[in-house]
């Protein structure tokens, strides 16, 4: 076990453990938006962002998610500084996605309601944390979707930007683990739209055969049919009517 | 380029980095080489035959300023942007290259000739303005100067 103080508070970690998940532990909080226990750590939002003194006594800053804990290391998570830049980080992130309601709720927090930066347009709400092309990779590991160009250019995108993303099964993990609500997932009778920022891509759901509900895309059982070495025959009825 | 040229080309990248999944880079340059860009049949194939997800082989494509997914001329022209060449003139090197080609930077022309790019800084500041086409060096390079030496090339 690793010995730390967190905002004067002294406690033990498991070795290995970021600041972040032991501080979680103690209840200590620390906002973060890219954070998804289901994938490795990336450090991508910046917003977890906390003051670190080692014990040699060496200061700096570090994002708390990607930070292991260190004997004797001291972290404040809540100082003047760290407020006024992760103030600063959500200006930022306002400007960039003005219409996302998390990042809104979010700064309205810490007080922030306004921001001084040039305001995207468009209805944009990614952050490009990533967090859905990591879970499509390590999770689901079909890797359909990733970011692509850099800079400015910088966007989370299907290969070439097609509207078609062979590798896509339509699971609908990028959704389900999107921070912001930039990807929308969407079944109406037996399709599933799922949209992206910049691609939109559309699946077919098979249909229960008891129960007539849709319950999956048919691409994705098929996938688990493979992946599993299970027949595609198992998959007639929904997990509902199975026996 | 037929599809069984691109196959041999890709394998011939492969076998040169031990299909190192992490020499992904290396692998693309080489294969830029052969081709002159990477087309979206190359990256497919260098994905398919390397065993890395076209996401990924994509992603890393389009990183790097030094692969291009578009057609490129046979000859590439830098025109160093940096600081040191700035203040010497390298705008107006630029201007020039692009009236003579009747190019725009980022451009190539009709004739698959030449393509224009700039750089920021290539190491060479006391030669500025530097122009590199291909693999050859040009230092302190002039609006009037550049003219002849772009002869030199067909």
């Amino acid at each position: 076990m690793v010995k730390l103080t967190i905002n004067g508070r002294k406690i033990q970690a498991e070795e290995g453990t970021t600041i972040l998940y032991a501080a979680r532990d103690n209840n200590i909080f620390i906002p973060t938006l890219c954070e998804n226990e289901a994938v490795s750590p990336y450090g991508a939002c910046r917003l977890c962002l906390v003051q670190i003194k080692t014990a040699r006594g060496r200061e700096r800053l570090v994002t708390s998610c990607i930070y292991l804990v260190e004997e004797g290391l001291t972290v404040e998570t809540n100082t003047e500084r760290i407020r006024k830049i992760r103030g600063v980080l959500l200006e930022l992130l306002l400007a960039r996605c003005p219409d996302s309601e998390v990042i809104q709720e979010m700064a309205a927090k810490e007080g922030i309601t306004i921001t001084r930066f040039y305001k995207r347009k468009g209805n944009n709400k990614c952050i490009l944390c990533a967090n859905c092309a990591r879970t499509c990779e390590e999770v689901v590991g079909v890797s359909a979707i990733s970011l692509a160009n850099r800079g400015v250019d910088r966007e989370l995108t299907t290969p070439f930007g097609d509207d078609f993303s062979e590798a896509c099964i339509g699971c609908g993990s990028c959704a389900y683990s999107c921070p912001t609500g930039a990807i929308t997932l969407i079944d109406r009778g037996s399709k599933r739209t799922i949209k992206w920022p910049h691609n939109r891509m559309e699946f077919k759901l098979q249909k229960c055969s008891v129960c007539g509900n849709y319950w999956a895309p048919e691409k994705q059982i098929a996938y688990i049919a493979k992946t599993s070495g299970t027949k595609l025959s198992e998959y007639v009825a929904c997990p509902d009517c199975r026996d | 380029m037929a599809i069984k040229g691109l196959r041999e080309t890709v394998k011939k990248a492969l076998d040169k980095h031990n299909n190192d999944k992490s020499l992904l880079v290396d692998i693309l340059q080489d294969v830029q080489a052969t081709i002159g860009y990477l087309p979206k049949a190359a990256l497919v194939e260098t994905g398919k035959q390397l065993g890395v997800p076209i996401s990924r082989v994509y992603s890393v494509a389009t990183f790097f300023k030094a692969f291009s997914l578009t057609k490129r001329g046979r000859h590439l022209i830098n025109v160093c942007m940096g600081t040191a060449c700035h203040v010497r003139g390298a705008v107006k090197v630029l201007e020039q290259i692009e009236q003579e080609l009747k190019i725009k930077r980022g451009g190539t022309t009709r004739d698959l000739k030449f393509t224009l790019e700039t750089v920021n800084c290539v190491g060479a500041c006391a030669l500025g303005p530097m122009v590199i086409i291909g693999e050859d060096y040009h230092g302190e390079m002039t609006p009037e100067g550049i003219i002849s030496v772009l002869k030199q090339y067909n």
